[in-house]
């Protein structure tokens, strides 16, 4: 039972890093559908990650040892955070070792050195975009957190697995909380993420740029952990909402065929969640850095009135 | 009744502090004395308070000692108890380190003008102070020993005296100290008549009714509060910690705060020994604003030092909300969330004396290596002091409150007993508690920003001046007392079942309750309200993580390991120079846009005479203006009052010395 529960952990730990690319291939096919392009295959992150790890790392006279470092702590920081949050099944091991707000920490670490990274070799775009990044991140933290404690404080648990059994358990009860909370943490996780309108991941117009700025001079295999890293985010965000707001399909069992119907529906709403994505971000321009705070205050404002609202409507539920 | 072994060592490690400071006042013409000899007695006070320390909390009971001092009709009390053994600890184990960094750093003062045995002399006795106030056991030793404490560290932050900024922190140090010891020594004074006593004794045998034991606690809220550097009564902590010798501001922010918080602990815990949940939203409240401004300010500096201070002005706020957040819970009934976050709070303090003393230390190897202390003029320092680098960066993600280190551990402790409030009955002290944890939430990564801009400025990119870019490695020992610390930091975030285990012991003793469940999971897991409530598993996190990059190295870097060197190449710009770099100015400029309204910020550009630009940027706190301008105007109007009875005349003055005889003779009859 035991080593059967760390396989489906590690299963699932890999699954993350196969499909993250994909998510991030599916977001750029729709958006160039939207915008009447054809657009690349689903499967050109793969290839791109391929081709940069093939590739020679160069690296900046000034850089130092953090700056190597670097790429892999963020990815494996990222990539341990999404370990803990659900995706086909829920009651796994790695549930207990980490819980939201463990997964907040170690998202943490990643921008951390992230922006370090950014700092290192001693450009002005560097230090621009790791400027901008704390402080996106920074205003994004307590909306974040603020949604989480309206969904803990309802499933009286920090822990994922858990809230995603106590949603599992209770039905389809029609939460305003969970509506405000879930509005909240959208607009947290398009900030996480560096999305439209608070950042353009397909930038490097010099001015309005944030994570790429952090990692304008990687390349090579350090490129490629850190886009990879970038995409792990994305999906985990991704997951978040789809798993914890609409948990429906998740495996409560072990055995093949409950895993599969999960592993099929979470794709299944992971794609919705895509199109939503590229949708909004087709339809809307990046905002000055300055008008970002006015965004994730509304961020916090809704994950608040999720928590009031849970405080006034949902008392003794 | 026979002396506990631990009482034995805790009078020995105040022995070997005033060893310290005896020898070093002695040893007049000879400064080398105070770093062969007296440096490594402050070492091994430490030690020995460490282990009384320990002893007492893994061992349980409390050990009493009467010394014939002190009043002829009030001997000096003395109490070991589980409460100032963990002060014990964390005193002792800061001033190990400082002990052993101590011989290196002083050293560059051997040849300069400074008074040497000054430095040693007031070391030695402001350890003697911390550590005798953590032991007393009754009023009249606490003040005493508090008084030490204040003086002694009063000395050495006008220790570089040369400097007319010095004196004057110096002065306000001492200013604002003596009113904060003012208003403990009320606090005390109502206490004592209610409980017939100065003993601690009598004090914990006293009825108070509410109201007289809400007058005790802000009297002593402000006290501590003031010592503790909460906002608004922290004006003075950014001025005085910074301009003392850096081993000195290590034990300054690192332990002096902690011993405010020890007082606190002891009269409001122990000593008025009842809760009220009102008390609980009042340092809540002060806590959170503490939090929230001490990051903010910490944000705006570019002096490391400063930065640095204002940062444990944030951190004791963390340590307040906890404490808060206590009594909330204990004051509504739930003893064992109000045990839980007492020793989240406690376990920040043991924190952030580690990390800030170790961030402070690293500071002063800086300033030894490339005598610099402001940021804008550092740059490129990881390449030039590994060593130092590497401990400074343990303690910037320690003190950011990032995974797998101890800050996150404390943290998230807090996090755990806010979210708890759902148990609280009053659904407004519900929805308040959860937005203090979101306030502590945008602290936490308002300091993560600050220490990327503190890391990222000083110890990455390229130096910005010529004696950083020179800076040489800092000697061994220096070396050391930064690594003990490190190494504490480390371990304690990977461990922190172990060191729960320990602290249990404390509110066990104080309030008969303590965390049932936190480590019934085995070692492995920290489960602080139960396991299916909430579980982390440090080490599990910190064994993947590396295991995860060991892995990722030799995946990745196996075949392909040509890595090049070449220009940055920076958008295709000019290869940067050093000045193009992103400055700690501007670094925050963001945040001074986004919270500017919280200060008095002026900033501009303007051109001069000579047709060049000319950047200016100042920043002042807003509390000057609005607590502390007023006060000082009245202060200064009733002494110009005064001053009138200063006529001059003889006969005027006789006049007036008769009223008072007689006032005096009226009152006594």
């Amino acid at each position: 039972m035991i080593i059967e529960s760390w396989v489906l952990v590690l299963l699932q730990v890999l699954l993350y890093a196969a499909l993250a690319p994909l998510l991030t291939g599916w977001i750029r096919k729709v958006k160039a559908r939207l915008q009447n392009r054809r657009g690349a295959s689903i499967f050109q992150p793969y290839r791109e990650l391929y081709k940069l790890f093939t590739k020679e790392a160069r690296m900046a006279h000034t850089a130092s040892i953090l700056y190597r470092a670097a790429p892999y702590i963020v990815f494996v920081a990222t990539w341990l955070a999404a370990s803990a949050i659900p995706l086909v099944a829920t009651g796994l091991p790695t549930a207990a070792i980490a819980d939201v707000i463990v997964i907040a920490g170690l998202l943490g670490l990643a921008r951390f050195f992230l922006a370090l990274a950014g700092m290192d070799v001693g450009t002005a775009f560097g230090g621009m975009g790791a400027s901008r990044e704390m402080l996106v991140s920074a205003l994004a933290e307590p909306a974040m957190l603020m949604a989480m404690f309206t969904l803990a404080m309802t499933a009286h648990t920090t822990n994922l697995s858990s809230m995603v059994d106590y949603q599992m358990a209770s039905g389809n009860i029609l939460r305003p909380s969970y509506m405000f909370a879930l509005a909240g943490l959208m607009l947290v996780a398009i900030a996480e993420t560096g999305r439209i309108p608070v950042d353009n991941p397909a930038t490097h117009l010099e001015l309005t740029m944030i994570h790429e700025a952090m990692i304008l001079e990687y390349s090579g295999r350090h490129l490629a952990l850190m886009e990879w890293a970038a995409q792990l985010k994305l999906m985990l965000y991704g997951t978040l909402l789809a798993n914890i707001f609409f948990p429906w399909g998740i495996a409560l069992k072990a055995d093949m065929p409950s895993l599969g119907i999960g592993l099929l529906l979470v794709m299944i709403k992971l794609a919705v969640l895509g199109i939503v994505l590229a949708a909004g971000e087709s339809v809307l321009a990046k905002m000055r850095v300055f008008r970002v705070p006015a965004f994730l205050n509304l961020a916090f404002l809704l994950a608040l009135l999720g928590l009031l609202s849970h405080v006034i409507l949902e008392v003794g539920s | 009744m026979t002396t506990h072994p631990a009482l034995v060592l805790a009078g020995l490690s105040i022995g070997f502090a005033l060893a310290s400071s005896a020898i070093s006042i002695a040893a007049l013409w000879m400064p080398r004395v105070l770093r062969m000899v007296a440096m490594p007695l402050i070492a091994l006070s430490g030690l020995s308070a460490t282990a009384a320390g320990l002893l007492i909390m893994i061992h349980g009971g409390v050990s009493t000692f009467e010394l014939p001092l002190g009043l002829p009709w009030l001997p000096w009390h003395i109490r070991i108890d589980a409460l100032s053994g963990f002060f014990f600890c964390v005193i002792g184990v800061v001033s190990f380190a400082v002990g052993v960094y101590g011989p290196g750093y002083i050293r560059s003062f051997e040849n300069g003008r400074d008074s040497l045995p000054a430095l040693g002399g007031f070391t030695g006795l402001f350890l003697v102070g911390m550590l005798l106030v953590v032991l007393a056991d009754d009023a009249f030793l606490f003040m005493v020993a508090w008084e030490v404490m204040s003086l002694s560290s009063y000395f050495l932050v006008a220790f570089h005296h040369d400097n007319a900024a010095n004196r004057r922190a110096a002065f306000l140090y001492l200013l604002m100290a003596h009113i904060g010891g003012l208003a403990i020594l009320l606090g005390f004074g109502v206490l004592a008549s209610f409980g017939n006593g100065f003993a601690f004794d009598a004090m914990r045998g006293a009825h108070l009714s509410f109201v007289w034991a809400s007058v005790t606690f802000a009297l002593v809220f402000i006290g501590f509060g003031m010592k503790a550097g909460l906002v608004p009564l922290h004006a003075w902590l950014p001025e005085a910690h910074p301009v003392a010798p850096s081993h000195i501001s290590a034990l300054m922010s690192g332990v002096m705060l902690k011993v405010a918080v020890y007082g606190f602990i002891r009269v409001v815990f122990d000593l008025i020994g009842q809760f009220h949940w009102q008390w609980g939203v009042v340092i809540l409240t002060i806590g959170s604003i503490s939090a929230i401004m001490g990051v903010l300010f910490a944000m705006m500096q570019s002096d490391l030092k400063r930065l640095l201070a204002y940062s444990s002005v944030e951190n004791l706020g963390i340590i307040f909300v906890g404490l808060g957040l206590s009594i909330l819970f204990l004051g509504t009934g739930q003893m064992a969330l109000g045990a839980l976050a007492f020793v989240a709070a406690l376990y920040h303090t043991i924190n952030h004396a580690l990390f800030k003393s170790l961030l402070f230390l690293g500071a002063g190897a800086i300033l030894h290596s490339a005598n610099e202390h402001n940021m804008e003029k550092m740059g490129g320092l990881l390449r030039r002091m590994p060593w130092t680098g590497g401990f400074f960066l343990i303690g910037c993600i320690s003190i950011s409150a990032l995974p797998p280190f101890n800050g996150f551990v404390s943290e998230w402790l807090t996090f755990q007993a806010a979210l708890q409030s759902w148990q609280l009955e009053s659904g407004v002290l519900r929805s308040l508690v959860p937005i203090s944890a979101a306030i502590l939430a945008l602290t936490g990564a308002l300091v993560a920003a600050t220490f990327v801009k503190v890391y990222g400025v000083s110890f990455l990119g390229q130096a910005r001046s010529r004696p950083v870019r020179r800076a040489r490695l800092v000697p061994l020992s220096m070396r050391y007392g930064q690594g003990i610390l490190a190494l504490l930091c480390v371990f304690l975030g990977v461990l922190p079942t172990s060191v729960l285990e320990l602290i249990n012991v404390v509110p066990l003793q104080l309030m008969g309750h303590g965390l049932v469940h936190a480590t019934s999971q085995g070692w492995l897991w920290l489960t602080p309200i139960s396991p299916q409530t909430a579980s982390y598993g440090a080490f599990l996190v910190a064994v993947a993580l590396v295991a995860a990059l060991i892995l990722g190295l030799w995946f990745f870097g196996r075949g392909i390991r040509r890595t090049r060197r070449c220009d940055a190449w920076d958008c295709g710009f000019a290869p940067p120079v050093p000045s193009m770099q992103y400055t700690a100015t501007a670094f925050a400029q963001p945040f001074r846009r986004v919270f500017g309204l919280l200060f008095h910020i002026n900033e501009g550009v303007e051109r001069q005479n000579d047709g060049r630009q000319r950047y200016s940027l100042s920043m002042k706190d807003r509390t000057w203006n609005i607590f502390y301008a007023p006060v000082a105007r009245a202060v200064e109007a009733a002494s110009r009052r005064v001053t009138r009875l200063q006529s001059g005349n003889v006969r005027i003055y006789l006049g007036w010395s008769l009223a008072t005889l007689l006032l005096l003779l009226w009152v006594i009859a």
